[in-house]
Order: C-alpha cells, then sequence, then structure tokens
C-alpha cells in the first residue's frame, strides 16, 4: 500500500482521504461540533424548566419566532429534547466515539497499514456528514424539526396534523437517520474484516487489546441491530408519504378519521428498540474499552480478569439483543413478554457486575498515574456503577410500571451511557491526542475540565432521580398545571445550575483541544509508557502507519509491572525472555 | 441558595479563564509524582461530596416522594422497590467507597512498582455468582409482583371502567349494570358520541360516560383503555399503574383501591407533602392546594402533553353507587 505512493493534494490529503487517521480525526471534529450542539440545546430547555415564565430574551437569538417573547414554545421545547437526544446518542456517542476511535486505534492497535478498504471509510464518514448536515439543516424548517421525542413514535411521528415538528422536519430526521444507518453499517463492516483479517505476525485474539474487542463486538451488534432501524425509518417514511398503514390504525384527528386501519403502534415500538437497547451498548462498550486500555495503562498493572472482561462484552453483546421489550412494559404487549425481558434484563447486572469489579480490582494495589485521561475513565466506572444499579429498578417489569417515563429513567440513562460514554470519550481524547495530533494536551486544563464536570454531572442526576421518584413525567414543557409538582421546582433549579456548570466547563475542553493541536508540547513517541503497537509508529502520521516492517508481537498488551522485568511495561513486539512465561 | 450558587459559578468561570490563559505555559502534559498526590487527594475529597450529596438527597428529598400505594397490589410494588433500593445502596455504598479510596490509597508514587496481579478464578467466580444468586431472587420476587398486576382472570365482580385519551383530554365510561362495555371506534365519533362508541350494540346502551374518574375503594377495577389519535400513557402514580393508550387496540391493566380520597388526604406521608407544597404555594400568592388522585398523560403526544390530567376520585363503594346511579347513561347522553 505503501509501495506505490502518489502525490497528495490538499483535497486528497485533508477532505476526501482514505487514511484511517484522517478520517478519525474528520469524525472527532464532526462529532465535537455536533456535541456542541446538542449540550446548547440542553442549556436551552433546562433553562425553560427552571424557569418556565421567565424571560429568556438572548435565547430569541437562537430560536426566533419558537422563543416568542423570551419565552419557548411548548413545540420548540419538545423538538430541542428531541434534537438533543438524537444528536447526542447518534451523532456524538455513536460516529463521534465508534467513528474516532475504532478508526485511529483499529489499524494502529492490531498492526496493520490502513483499515480493510480505506475506500468504503471514506464514504462512510461523508455519509455521516452529509447526515449530520441534514440534521442540522431540519433545524431551521418554518414548522420546527422534529419533535416526537428521540423514539419517534408513530402515529404522533406520523401525522403533520398531530404536532407541527411532524412536517419536513421530520421527513429531514427520518432521511438523515436513514443515511446515518448506512454510513453505520459502512464502517462496521470495515471495522469487522479489518479485525478478522488483517492483525500483525502474532496477534492472535486472545492477544487483541480490550479496546480492539469492544470495538469488534460494538461493529457486531450495529451490523445485526441498525439495518432493523433502517427498515422501520422506511417503513414510516411509507406511512407518512405513500398511504400505507404498518404502523397506523382506528386514528381520528382534527375532526376526521383517517384512512388507516390494520397497523399497529407497537410494532414500530419493537422494531425502533431491537436497535434502540443494543444502541446503548453500541454507546459504551467502545467507552468501556477504552477505559480498561486506559486504567491498565495508568495503573501500571495489567486489567484484572482480561479473558472474562472479553467474555463479559461478548455476554453483554449477546443479551443486548434479547431484552428491547423492557423499553416496553406499558407498551400493551403481551403481559408475558413483560416476563421474559425482565429475565433476560436483570441478566445483563451480571456481566456488568463482573466488569465493575475487574476495574476495582485493577486499581487495587496499582501505581496510579493520576493522568486526566485516568480521572475520567474512574469517573467512568463511578458513573457506570451509579447509573447501572438503578437499572434494577427499571429492569424489572414490576417497579418499571411506576417510573417508567418519568426523570428517574432520565437520570439512569444519563448517567449510566450519556456520562459514562462521554467521559469514555474524553478519556480516549486525552489518552490519544499524542497519537492524532503529535502534540500533548495540557494537564491542568485537563484536571479542571474533570473536576467541575464530575461535581456537575452528579449535581445534575442524582438529584434528578428523586424528581421522577415524585411522579414527574419526562417531556413536560412545564409543571405547573400541577400543584401536585410545585415541591420539585427548587429541585429542578438546582439541576439546570448544575448543568450549566457542567455546560460551561466543556469550553476548558475545547479551548485545550483546539489550541493543543497548534500549540501543544511536542509529543514524544510512547508518552505514556504503554504497551500497545500504536506507540511503535513515528509521531508524525505516514501513510501505511510503519516505515518500515510491521512489528510482530510476542504478548499480550498488558504485561505492566512484570517480575522480571527492569522496566515497569514491556510493549507487545518485545520478544519473551528465556525462560518467561507467558500471561 | 440561588444566589450562593450564582457566586459559586460565578467564582468557577474567572477560574476556569484564568486557567485557560495558562496555556501558553505548555509545561504540564505527563502527571508528575506531585499531580498523583494531588489528584489522589481529590478523589478522596471527591468521595466526600459524593457520600454528602447522596445521604443529602435521600434526606431531605424524602418528602416531595409518592406516599404509600393506594392500592392493594401497589404494596408489593412498595415491598420490592425498598428491598431493591436497600439493595442498591449497600451495593454503591461498597463499590463507590473502594473505587474512590483505591484511587487516593494507590496514587502513584516513585519508586513503588504495582503489583502483577492478572487473574484470580476465586476471585471471578465470586462476583459472578454472587450477583446471579441476588438477582434470581429480584427475578422471581419481581415476575410474581407482575402477574399479580397483570392477572385478570380471578377477579370477582370487578367495575370495568373504560379510560378513553385523546390530545389533551381524557374521558372514561362505565360498563354499566350488564358489566360489559359496547364496542368502540373512531369510525362512530359523531356530536356528542365523542368516544366513537357503537349505539348498535346492545351492551352499549347503559354504558355511562363520564369526565371524572370515580372509583370504589375495595374492588377490583379493571381498565380498558383506549387512543382515538396518538399513543397517550394513562399513569396513576399513587396506585403504581401505568399503561399506554395504542390506537387501534385495547389495552387493559388493574387495580383495587385501598384508600379512599379522603383517608388519603389524612395520611401522614400526604399531610407533610402538602404542607411543603402550600408553603411554596403561600410564598408565590397562589391557592391552597388540596390532595387530590391523578391521572396524567406520560407519553409525549404533542404541544400540550404537559397538560393532560383528569381527577380520580376514590369513594366508599355506596358513596360510589350513588354516584353512578346519578349519571346519565350514553343512551341518556345521545337522545
Amino acid at each position: 500500500m505503501s509501495a506505490h505512493h502518489h502525490k497528495e493534494t490538499f483535497v486528497t490529503k485533508y477532505i476526501f482521504s482514505t487514511d484511517h487517521k484522517m478520517i478519525s480525526k474528520q469524525y472527532l471534529v464532526t462529532g465535537i461540533f455536533m456535541g456542541v450542539v446538542g449540550v446548547l440545546m440542553s442549556m436551552m430547555f433546562r433553562l425553560q424548566i427552571a424557569w418556565p415564565d421567565h424571560s429568556f430574551t438572548l435565547i430569541e437569538a437562537f430560536l426566533g419566532p419558537h422563543q416568542q417573547d423570551g419565552v419557548m414554545t411548548p413545540d420548540m421545547y419538545l423538538a430541542l429534547v428531541t434534537i438533543h437526544g438524537t444528536i447526542m446518542v447518534f451523532f456524538v456517542l455513536t460516529a463521534g466515539l465508534s467513528g474516532t476511535f475504532s478508526n485511529l486505534l483499529i489499524p494502529l492497535q492490531i498492526g496493520a497499514r490502513d483499515m480493510a478498504s480505506g475506500f468504503l471509510n471514506m464514504v462512510s464518514y461523508w455519509l455521516f456528514f452529509l447526515s449530520s448536515l441534514l440534521m442540522l439543516v431540519s433545524l431551521f424548517v418554518e414548522a420546527g424539526p422534529a419533535a416526537a421525542g428521540w423514539t419517534i413514535y408513530p402515529p404522533l411521528s406520523a401525522l403533520p396534523q398531530a404536532m407541527p415538528g411532524s412536517g419536513m422536519g421530520m421527513t429531514l430526521w427520518l432521511v438523515s437517520m436513514a443515511i446515518f444507518i448506512a454510513s453505520s453499517l459502512l464502517g462496521s463492516l470495515n471495522y469487522i474484516v479489518t479485525v478478522l483479517n488483517l492483525r500483525t505476525v502474532g496477534m492472535k485474539m486472545v492477544r487483541l487489546p480490550l479496546t480492539i474487542w469492544a470495538f469488534f463486538v460494538t461493529a457486531i451488534i450495529g451490523v445485526v441491530s441498525f439495518p432493523v432501524l433502517l427498515s422501520a425509518a422506511l417503513l414510516l417514511i411509507f406511512d407518512r408519504s405513500f398511504g400505507t398503514s404498518f404502523f397506523l390504525s382506528d386514528i381520528f384527528i382534527n375532526g376526521e378519521v383517517l384512512h388507516y386501519q390494520g397497523g399497529s403502534p407497537v410494532l414500530f415500538e419493537h422494531l425502533f428498540w431491537f436497535l434502540g437497547h443494543p444502541e446503548v451498548y453500541i454507546v459504551l462498550l467502545p467507552a468501556l474499552g477504552i477505559t480498561s486500555e486506559v486504567i491498565s495503562t495508568n495503573s501500571r498493572k495489567p486489567i484484572f480478569g482480561y479473558r472474562a472482561m472479553v467474555a463479559s462484552i461478548i455476554a453483554i453483546a449477546f443479551l443486548s439483543t434479547i431484552v428491547w421489550g423492557h423499553h416496553m412494559f406499558v407498551s400493551g404487549m403481551n403481559p408475558f413478554l413483560g416476563s421474559v425481558f425482565t429475565f433476560t434484563t436483570l441478566l445483563i447486572a451480571i456481566p456488568s457486575a463482573v466488569k465493575s469489579f475487574n476495574y476495582l480490582t485493577t486499581l487495587w494495589k496499582g501505581n496510579l498515574q493520576m493522568n486526566p485521561a485516568m480521572l475520567f475513565s474512574i469517573g467512568l466506572v463511578s458513573t457506570f456503577i451509579t447509573g447501572g444499579l438503578t437499572g434494577l429498578v427499571l429492569g424489572d417489569s414490576a417497579l418499571d410500571i411506576n417510573v417508567h417515563d418519568t426523570y428517574f429513567v432520565v437520570a439512569h440513562f444519563h448517567l449510566v451511557m450519556g456520562v459514562s460514554a462521554i467521559y469514555g470519550m474524553f478519556a480516549g481524547v486525552y489518552h490519544w491526542f499524542p497519537k492524532m495530533y503529535g502534540r500533548m494536551m495540557n494537564k491542568t486544563l485537563g484536571y479542571w475540565h474533570f473536576w467541575i464536570t464530575a461535581v456537575a454531572a452528579y449535581g445534575v442526576f442524582f438529584p434528578m432521580h428523586f424528581v421522577g421518584l415524585a411522579g414527574l413525567p419526562r417531556r413536560y414543557y412545564n409543571n405547573t398545571a400541577f400543584p401536585l409538582f410545585d415541591d420539585v421546582q427548587d429541585i429542578n433549579i438546582v439541576i439546570t445550575l448544575f448543568a450549566i456548570l457542567g455546560g460551561a466547563a466543556q469550553i476548558i475542553f475545547l479551548a485545550n483541544f483546539f489550541m493543543s493541536i497548534y500549540r501543544g508540547k511536542k509529543a514524544t513517541q510512547n508518552p505514556w509508557k504503554s504497551n500497545t503497537l500504536e506507540w511503535t509508529t513515528p509521531v508524525e502520521h505516514i501513510h501505511g502507519n510503519w516505515p518500515g516492517e510491521i512489528p510482530e508481537v510476542h504478548r499480550w498488551s498488558y504485561d505492566y509491572s512484570k517480575p522480571g522485568w527492569e522496566e515497569d511495561f514491556v510493549p507487545q513486539n518485545v520478544p519473551l525472555k528465556e525462560g518467561e512465561e507467558p500471561s | 441558595m440561588t444566589a450562593l450558587i450564582y457566586t459559586f459559578i460565578a467564582i468557577v468561570c474567572a477560574i476556569a479563564i484564568w486557567q485557560i490563559t495558562n496555556i501558553f505555559n505548555l509545561k504540564g502534559v505527563i502527571a508528575t509524582e506531585r499531580d498523583n498526590n494531588t489528584q489522589g487527594y481529590l478523589f478522596a475529597a471527591f468521595g466526600v461530596f459524593f457520600y454528602v450529596l447522596m445521604i443529602y438527597c435521600l434526606v431531605a428529598y424524602n418528602v416531595v416522594l409518592l406516599p404509600e400505594s393506594a392500592s392493594v397490589e401497589g404494596e408489593h410494588y412498595d415491598n420490592l422497590y425498598v428491598i431493591t433500593m436497600l439493595l442498591i445502596l449497600f451495593v454503591q455504598a461498597i463499590t463507590q467507597f473502594l473505587l474512590f479510596y483505591f484511587s487516593f490509597k494507590y496514587r502513584g508514587k516513585k519508586g513503588t512498582k504495582a503489583l502483577f496481579y492478572a487473574d484470580s478464578h476465586k476471585l471471578e467466580l465470586l462476583w459472578t455468582s454472587v450477583p446471579t444468586i441476588v438477582l434470581s431472587v429480584l427475578i422471581i420476587y419481581g415476575l410474581w409482583a407482575w402477574n399479580n398486576f397483570m392477572d385478570v382472570s380471578d377477579a370477582e365482580r370487578p367495575l370495568i371502567v373504560e379510560v378513553y385519551a385523546k390530545q389533551f383530554q381524557w374521558e372514561a365510561r362505565y360498563a354499566g349494570a350488564d358489566q360489559t362495555l359496547g364496542r368502540g371506534n373512531v369510525r362512530n365519533i359523531k356530536g356528542m358520541n365523542t368516544m366513537g362508541v357503537d349505539m348498535t350494540d346492545k351492551n352499549a346502551q347503559d354504558d355511562v360516560p363520564t369526565r371524572e374518574l370515580y372509583l370504589p375503594k375495595g374492588r377490583k377495577v379493571i381498565f380498558k383503555f383506549r387512543s382515538q389519535d396518538v399513543l397517550h400513557s394513562a399513569y396513576m402514580p399513587h396506585f403504581r399503574a401505568q399503561m399506554n393508550c395504542v390506537p387501534g387496540m385495547i389495552t387493559q391493566f388493574s387495580f383495587t383501591p385501598k384508600f379512599t380520597t379522603e383517608e388519603m388526604r389524612a395520611n401522614e406521608a400526604t399531610v407533610a407533602k402538602v404542607a411543603g407544597i402550600n408553603k411554596i404555594r403561600k410564598e408565590k400568592g397562589e391557592d391552597a392546594y388540596e390532595f387530590d388522585y391523578l391521572l396524567l398523560c406520560n407519553k409525549i403526544c404533542g404541544s400540550s402533553h404537559y397538560n393532560m390530567q383528569m381527577k380520580i376520585v376514590v369513594q366508599e363503594e355506596a358513596d360510589f353507587n350513588t354516584w353512578l346511579k346519578s349519571q346519565k347513561t350514553i343512551a341518556q347522553v345521545l337522545n
């Protein structure tokens, strides 16, 4: 590949690049941009929740006619929560996280010169870019963007009569998501093929770093479940535009009976959540993979229970495809299904517990190097446990009845997949920034970024559980119609203040990130004294990654502080000493 | 309190800006021993913050939570909930302690080497099997409670009520003396027949349509849910009950009310909660609030989703029967 080098123009190097390292950076920067949009939206609707009758004229500059006299319209509120959810789940935490680090690390850590198909990889990014663009364009539709919740349940999402957001905004949402799914599938197929076929000599599957295991299994989940969402989106487009009745039946709206007959919204819920639940793990597993690598490197200790970690990744992936019904306990499906899904759902707690305890044991008696990436990884373990535990309430059909769709759910999933996955992403950025840009990020700013974010994240989501337990449903524009909820308003204000604090802390990250690209200290080849292969490549990016032969692998990637070695790390390409036991 | 938080945020922002300017002294990029030490202590401090926040929320926000279940079936809900919560708090307290303690205790020091400890089948067996056993107990109790909620086959003399949802209001229909609801379909909606009841069905004649939901104490109520337009969800938090209303199909749920509205108003937890609410309302100059059971919409359904509610009144059975008799049947309403 590197043999027939042709001259690169600006366009082939920075725009239509087929180099996985450049594509990874493109994913990251696009993801960060979408993240800024998503977070700003959450700031706006949190202000609305906390001070429903206050006039925020500043926000009028963003929302225009949707913010009349400084007060947001109910439809715009629903649109903001919808697009916030969509952007954060798909554009930031799926494409931004998986797209960035799978692309960067799969070839580098398995010892390959590039992805199996650089061209498909490029197409994948540009489809993602196009879908991001469409999603952003939908914000400027006159009647407002899609507003039926990120789960876009029909009939609400299918009927323009039901809400303004179900017109052009919803069409753009569906087209954008269809393109997004195509992008995600191309990416995933590439990752799978690359991991299976392009590993260097000696890189057996059982020697793969846990990051690669996580990316590999994530890609498989994506290939299995994303097409189902595509089919749901296509059928919904048919119902909306061509008069079919897949999801619609017996509807009377705005004074007239519609012709739809025989369809069922519950079918849509099944199709949606068949992706929707695995999606949680598509978001989370890469973050956990990154955490495994970062915690082990910075503890200067092998990850505890490597095989159990791999087994739990696979177990989580398998179980994740048979638990979708726990989002539908009160959907009206047969109660027997509720029992089955309760059973499978609570089983997921077992591999999750194994992972958590293994992280704790990895820290035990370590020599913890408190780099910013390490702080975020420890933070991830904390939020993963806190958020995961409340899953015991929500996964149990009998208990879900009363907290379903309340703020308890919002608090739960933001901690377990929102904050945790974002922490994983930050850990990844701080850890692999030198590999991406050849420079280092500033650690002091990293510390400030972490600590403010950590305090704010718990300040937002811990009290939020109680708002839910008081019975307040999510997606309420305000709760002034219910005196019953007057006493949670103070909690809502506290939550909003912490949310603003947390949002502001991200400015530190943005400043650190973009300034370090140009002014950061030049990186050394292996700044964290890590064992994995990416640190054997030169700091300056070259096509094909290694100037000479690809190194051979002789050991797993976790030989940290191994007895018998002077240094506290032994890279994977170092041959075994005579008489040395492979770990 | 709010002013304090504002000040706090202002200070944090100021420090943040000051720190951002520090990026130009590009010295620190990799954690030194001093950093390890500081950050280790910060993790200890964060652990303290974490526990304080948790305990504060548990104590201070206890009063805003829902009072005990107002339905007989909800008692199991409350039991299962308490067991699960105790388990969660127990595991949470221990694991988070270990996490922050290890982060503090094993902060990196020069000259020390980490322990090479890659595997232990004993430990892994321990934390695979213990969660498995605990979860089995939760699963079994949960499934039993779930079947208890969902099974309506053994109900004697149940009251049958239809709850009908549309953007953005609720209606109800009682089955009447024949214990059977007449068929309904949106194609029959016309004039006063807002629920689309099929008046050619003889079971429909004695059905009683209402705009408020009255329920008898101590009698099992089987709810049948329908929706006219989009998905809605009938959420009755005080009874620990919720079910989606789906256009084109009938969903159902049942429970037995345990306390009348009057009895619930006298409940200790309710009194405390209402007192708290009224204190806030008084400061804002709003009318005093009196407790009522509510049915609220809990599935996003459009612009006014946030104000789609119906009052529920639970009475002694005799009072309820008197009330029901005083209502017009649908045949009377339509003629």
